[in-house]
C-alpha cells in the first residue's frame, strides 16, 4: 500500500522543468486524485449548504437595502434590492439609540476581553507552575465553576448584583463572566505545556516571579491567549440571557437586548430590525474573516462553548 | 520535559500564588459558585426579589408538580432534546465529511459554514423569524412553488420545530470543526482495506468512519444534549417571551427567567424549577456516558 501511496512523489520530475510541483492537478489530502463526477458532486453539495447558510445573512442585507416604497412580501420574492438605500441604517438610529447601543456592546466586549485575559493567564499560570498549599483546592473549584449550568443559576447572581447595587449597570453585565473558568484551565493547560528547563534557568539567573511570568511564560502561549480573547469577545458581544436581565433601562441595552426591543416594539418594520441585526452581525463577521484560525483553534480547545 | 526530575523552585513571596489566583478565584467563587449554592439553598425557601423569605422545606417542589406550566416547560425542554440532538450528531459529521479533502476553495467553504457560530443568537433569532413569518421569503417561496403558506411562527408545535432547526442550523458549523478534527484521526489504512474488500461508500462510512469517530459522537451528543435543554433564546424569541399560544412553548429555562425576575419575582420557587434544571442536565450526561460504555462492551 505505501508503494502506492508515494508514487507520485518518486515519480522522477522531467529534467527540464524541475521547478514544476509535482502534486496532481486536484488531490485529497493523501495526494490522491478525485474523479471528475465525484468533484462535481461535491461543489453541488457545498454550494447548496453554502446557500442554506450565507442565505438567510444575505435576504436580511438585501431586506436592509430596500426602500419604502418596494414590496419586500413579494411572493415570488425579489432577492435584490430594486434601489438599494442607506435609508432604513439612518432610520433605526432614529428609532433607538442603536449608536450608543453598539457602543454599550462594544464596552462590555472589550473589558470582557481585557478581564478575561488578565485573570485568566495569572490563575491559570499560578494553577501550571507555583507551588503553594491549596492549589489542588483551587484547581477544583476552577473545574467546579466550569461544570455549572450558567442558565441554572441566573437568578441567584441577578440577587447577588442587587444587593451588590450593580443591576441595571455595565459594571454588573461584564462581573459574573469576566474570568471564565473555561479560560483559566484553557492557560492553565497551556502552560503546562510549556517545557519547565527554561523558567527554571530563569530562576537561577534569579528572575522573580513575575519576571519569569512576564518574560517568559507568557510569550509562549500568546496563541491560547488569543483564542482566549477572541472568544470573550464574542461571548459578550452576543450574550442574550443575562445582559436580559441584569439590564432594564433601556439607555443601558447592549446591542443583542436593544434589537430585541427593537423587535418587540415595532416588529411590523421589517427593514429597521434587518438594518439592526446588520449592524449587530457586521463587527464579528469582519473579525472572523480576519482571525478564522484562532476561532477554529478555539473550538479545539474548548470544546464546551456551545 | 521529564518535570518530576526537576527540583522543585520554592523560595518565592509567599503570598504571591494567591495574588496570581486571587482575581480569577474571587470572580469565580462571588459570582458562579455562591449563585450555585444560593440557588441550592433558596430552592427550599420562598424568597421573592424584594422579601428575604423563610425556610419552607419542599413546598416548592411540591408545587411544581401541581404546576401546568412546569410540565408544559418540561415537556418542551425534553422534545428539544430529543429533536435536536440526534440531528446535530449526524448533520454535523456529514458536513464534516463534505468539506474534509482538500479541494480548491475548502477553506472558503469551511469559514462560510462556521458563520452562523459567530452571529449572536438574536440576530440569527431575528433573522429566521423574518424568514418564517408569514408574508416571509420561506412563505413566499413556498406559495410560489404552489405548496401554500405555512403558519411556522403561530402554531404550537410548528413552533417549537421551527427553534428546534434554528438551534440545529446555528449548531452545524461548530459540531463540524469538532468532527472534522477527529476525522483527521482515522487512519487512511482502514478506508483503504475496505475499498480493496469491495465496500462503497455508505458501507465504509458505517463500518470504519462512525466507529473511528464515536468518542466524538458521544462529546457531541453530551454537549448538544445539555446545551438542548437549556434552550432559551431561539424559543423566547421565535415564540415570544411569553412562550407562543396561551404559553404552550415555554421551555424550563424560560419560566425560571419569568418566574424569578421583575420585583415580584419569586427567587425561591424559580430556583426550584433551576436545581430541577441541574438535575436533569446531570442525568443527561451521564445518560450519554452510559449509553457510550454499553455500545463500546
Amino acid at each position: 500500500m505505501s508503494v502506492i501511496e508515494k508514487a507520485p512523489a518518486a515519480r522522477p520530475a522531467p529534467a527540464k522543468r524541475p521547478e514544476t510541483p509535482r502534486r496532481p492537478r486536484i488531490a485529497d489530502e493523501h495526494g490522491r486524485r478525485i474523479r471528475v463526477w465525484e468533484l462535481a458532486l461535491r461543489y453541488v453539495l457545498l454550494l447548496a449548504v453554502l446557500a442554506l447558510t450565507i442565505g438567510p445573512f444575505l435576504w436580511q442585507l438585501s431586506t436592509s437595502l430596500k426602500g419604502p416604497t418596494e414590496d419586500i412580501y413579494s411572493s415570488p420574492p425579489r432577492f435584490l434590492p430594486g434601489d438599494p438605500t442607506l435609508h432604513n441604517y439612518e432610520r433605526v438610529a432614529d428609532t433607538i439609540p442603536v449608536w450608543d447601543y453598539a457602543l454599550n456592546s462594544l464596552k462590555v466586549a472589550a473589558a470582557n476581553v481585557v478581564t478575561n485575559c488578565v485573570g485568566a493567564a495569572l490563575a491559570g499560570y499560578a494553577l501550571a507552575r507555583l507551588r503553594y498549599r491549596g492549589r489542588r483546592v483551587a484547581t477544583l473549584a476552577f473545574i467546579l465553576a466550569m461544570l455549572v449550568p450558567v442558565e441554572g443559576i441566573v437568578i441567584a447572581q441577578f440577587t447577588t448584583m442587587r444587593e451588590l447595587g450593580l443591576n441595571n449597570t455595565l459594571i454588573g453585565v461584564v462581573l459574573p463572566g469576566c474570568v471564565s473558568a473555561l479560560n483559566v484551565l484553557l492557560m492553565r493547560n497551556a502552560f503546562l505545556g510549556l517545557p519547565y528547563e527554561i523558567e527554571e534557568a530563569a530562576f537561577v539567573d534569579g528572575a522573580n516571579v513575575w519576571q519569569r511570568f512576564l518574560r517568559i511564560a507568557l510569550p509562549s502561549v500568546k496563541g491560547t491567549l488569543a483564542v482566549v480573547a477572541i472568544f470573550a469577545f464574542m461571548g459578550a458581544w452576543d450574550d442574550f440571557l443575562w445582559p436580559l436581565i441584569v439590564l432594564s433601562d433601556p439607555s443601558k441595552f447592549t446591542l443583542t437586548i436593544g434589537l430585541n426591543y427593537l423587535h418587540g416594539t415595532f416588529a411590523n418594520d421589517e427593514r429597521l430590525v434587518a438594518a439592526g441585526t446588520i449592524i449587530a452581525v457586521a463587527p464579528l463577521i469582519l473579525l472572523f474573516a480576519c482571525l478564522q484560525r484562532y476561532f477554529f483553534r478555539g473550538v479545539g480547545e474548548g470544546a464546551v462553548k456551545g | 520535559m521529564a518535570t518530576t526530575a526537576v527540583p522543585r523552585v520554592r523560595r518565592q513571596l509567599p503570598s504571591s500564588p494567591w495574588l496570581f489566583a486571587a482575581p480569577g478565584l474571587l470572580i469565580t467563587g462571588a459570582f458562579v459558585l455562591y449563585p450555585f449554592v444560593s440557588t441550592l439553598v433558596n430552592a427550599f425557601t420562598d424568597r421573592r426579589t424584594l422579601v428575604p423569605g423563610e425556610f419552607v422545606g419542599l413546598a416548592n417542589f411540591r408545587e411544581l408538580l401541581h404546576d401546568e406550566m412546569f410540565w408544559t416547560g418540561l415537556r418542551n425542554s425534553t422534545l428539544y432534546v430529543l429533536g435536536v440532538v440526534p440531528a446535530l450528531i449526524v448533520l454535523p459529521l456529514l458536513l464534516a465529511l463534505l468539506v474534509q479533502k482538500n479541494i480548491p476553495g475548502i477553506t472558503f467553504f469551511r469559514s462560510a459554514f462556521y458563520t452562523p457560530v459567530v452571529a449572536s443568537i438574536v440576530v440569527v433569532g431575528l433573522i429566521w423569524v423574518w424568514l418564517l413569518d408569514e408574508r416571509g421569503l420561506v412563505n413566499a417561496v413556498l406559495e410560489t412553488v404552489g405548496a401554500g403558506r405555512i403558519g411556522f411562527l403561530s402554531d404550537q408545535w410548528l413552533l417549537l420545530l421551527s427553534a428546534m432547526a434554528v438551534t440545529v442550523w446555528k449548531g452545524l458549523g461548530y459540531y463540524m470543526i469538532i468532527y472534522l478534527a477527529a476525522l483527521g484521526n482515522v487512519p487512511r489504512e482502514l478506508h483503504e482495506a475496505a475499498a480493496v474488500d469491495g465496500a462503497g461508500p455508505v458501507r465504509r462510512f458505517l463500518s470504519v468512519t462512525v466507529p473511528a469517530v464515536r468518542s466524538t459522537m458521544v462529546l457531541v451528543g453530551a454537549l448538544s444534549s445539555v446545551a438542548a435543554f437549556k434552550v432559551f433564546s431561539e424559543v423566547y424569541l421565535l415564540a415570544g417571551p411569553s412562550g407562543g399560544p396561551a404559553g404552550e412553548d415555554t421551555t424550563l429555562v424560560m419560566l425560571v427567567q419569568r418566574t424569578g425576575t421583575g420585583l415580584t419575582g419569586r427567587v425561591g420557587y424559580a430556583s426550584a424549577i433551576s436545581v430541577v434544571v441541574f438535575v436533569v442536565t446531570v442525568a443527561l450526561m451521564l445518560l450519554v456516558l452510559r449509553a457510550d460504555r454499553r455500545e463500546e462492551s
